[in-house]
């Protein structure tokens, strides 16, 4: 193995690959992030809402969850992008060059949102009916019930679950290759098909992800502690 | 609204889950001061009566009235009301401190944090004033040293009391009690009834729907006993705890001595 190849700087491809992996953070932080507003939204409509907004939230992470991502992606990406130039067409605007990070983001977090909805709802149904009667006895509003006692009561019974749709969402960024996204596995590849080293570039992409894993596991840990704090420890 | 108006008035209250009929008609009247204990068996409708009065429970026909305003109500169009202005009825909330059976403090928050948490973001109360308040009230009900203690590491009668100073830093027209002490081990009873008891001899307006019968005797200005729906007697707590008239509460009454 030839370790001078992922020097920093040119020749080596040390610095391509880091902004490979910059651009794969990019993408799942913001397609997470985009994934939990979506679930919270989901959550509370599936919980709250009317008849007709649980139903289409039913058939969005029914769908969502019942098609293959790699698909999904492919389908967003392609028919989001072309779908936003057939309407700028038909308002008579010239047509717009969409980010790639931007439909990215968007993909991922459309996919994320479909389990984080399943995920929140699970957690808020969890929390004990006494502690969101006791909000609503002492005049809070729908909306600050959520903010100020839902959200944070439900935060333990949801952090296994976001915690794992974290780590999927580092790794789904991957799929973006196949739309020719250069986050790190697209620049991988390309590094290794230039080079013919295709063992040391996997396996230094394969060392990122994993400290990617690694890091998060570290602030995941830190987040249950403090999302944990009223919980007495059980055994 | 003056301070003479009754602090709490309801008029014919009914409550209907599905086909099952639980209160038939209540009407029930709490003066400033007034200390009324509501007693009855289990399923009498009393726990709904009092859930009502805040409408944690919609009732299906009658009205609440709170400090001489009336909650505005309009039928939901299956028979039953609901509030047709639902800031009134928020706004009324914060008037009236509930303590439930099972404390119900949220989890994820210190006892000091429970205790500040309406006086702060419901009733925009400057945060320092709050926490000056809210010391003076855990001092009160014994729970100084516990402020910053997650409710879940602490006992039954300590939550309770920590509830009832959640309660207490809404400064309530009315304190409504749902069987306090209920979901308590019977060696924290105590405690938590002698908190109650002081907050009865201040003459602070409250209703308590309890089953400590000789509690309810000594605190208590007013009792109501509520059976199968309806107010089968009630009077001061010497009449209707020495010299019941109806039959169904002399049987109560030896039920549980």
């Amino acid at each position: 193995m030839d370790l001078s190849l992922l020097a920093l700087s040119p020749p080596g491809w040390g610095g391509v690959l880091l902004a490979g992996l910059f651009s794969s953070l990019q993408l799942a932080v913001g397609g997470y992030l985009l994934g939990l507003i979506i679930g919270i939204g989901g959550a509370s409509g599936k919980l709250y809402g009317g008849p007709i907004v649980r139903d289409l939230l039913e058939i969005y992470t029914t769908l969502v969850r019942a098609i293959p991502e790699l698909v999904l992606i492919l389908l967003l990406y392609y028919a989001g992008t072309d779908l936003v130039n057939q309407l700028t067409a038909l308002l008579g605007l010239p047509s717009v060059d969409i980010s790639g990070l931007a439909a990215g983001i968007f993909v991922i977090g459309v996919v994320q949102g479909a389990y984080s909805t399943e995920v929140l709802r699970g957690a808020i149904k969890a929390i004990p009916a006494g502690q969101i009667e006791a909000a609503r006895a002492y005049g809070m509003s729908p909306f600050m019930t959520l903010r100020r006692i839902t959200l944070p009561a439900m935060l333990p019974y949801a952090v296994p679950g976001l915690s794992n749709l974290w780590l999927i969402a580092t790794k789904d960024t991957a799929l973006l290759a196949v739309v020719g996204f250069s986050e790190l596995t697209l620049v991988t590849r390309q590094a290794a098909g230039t080079t013919k080293h295709y063992l040391t570039f996997f396996l230094a992409a394969g060392v990122l992800y994993l400290a990617v894993t690694l890091v998060s596991n570290i602030a995941i840990g830190a987040i249950e502690r403090r999302a944990r704090r009223g919980m007495v420890r059980e055994a | 609204m003056s301070d003479t108006a009754q602090a709490i008035e309801v008029r014919d209250l009914h409550k209907r889950f599905g086909p099952l009929e639980v209160l038939k008609g209540v009407s029930l009247t709490a003066k400033q001061g007034d200390v009324i204990a509501i007693i009855g068996g289990s399923g009498s409708g009393k726990s709904t009566l009092l859930r009502c009065i805040n409408m944690l429970e919609l009732p299906s026909a009658g009205s609440v009235t709170v400090h001489g305003e009336t909650i505005e109500m309009k039928t939901d169009g299956h028979g039953g009301l609901i509030p047709s202005n639902r800031r009134q009825v928020q706004r009324i909330r914060t008037r009236l401190g509930m303590v439930f059976q099972s404390f119900n403090l949220w989890q994820h928050m210190t006892v000091l944090q429970n205790v500040i948490e309406v006086p702060v973001h419901v009733l925009k109360q400057p945060r320092d004033e709050a926490i000056a308040v809210a010391e003076t009230l855990l001092k009160r009900v014994g729970l100084y040293e516990k402020r910053d203690a997650y409710p879940a590491f602490m006992s039954g009668g300590q939550q309770q009391r920590a509830a009832i100073a959640r309660a207490l830093a809404i400064q309530p027209l009315v304190m409504l009690f749902d069987e306090p002490t209920s979901a308590l081990d019977p060696e924290l009873v105590g405690e938590v009834l002698s908190v109650i008891g002081d907050l009865a001899r201040e003459k602070r307006t409250m209703i308590l729907v309890t089953h400590e019968m000789k509690f309810a005797r000594q605190v208590a200005s007013h009792v109501v006993f509520l059976h199968g729906g309806v107010i089968e007697e009630q009077g001061p707590p010497q009449a209707i705890f020495e010299d019941p008239k109806s039959e169904r509460l002399k049987k109560f009454i030896s039920s549980i001595h």
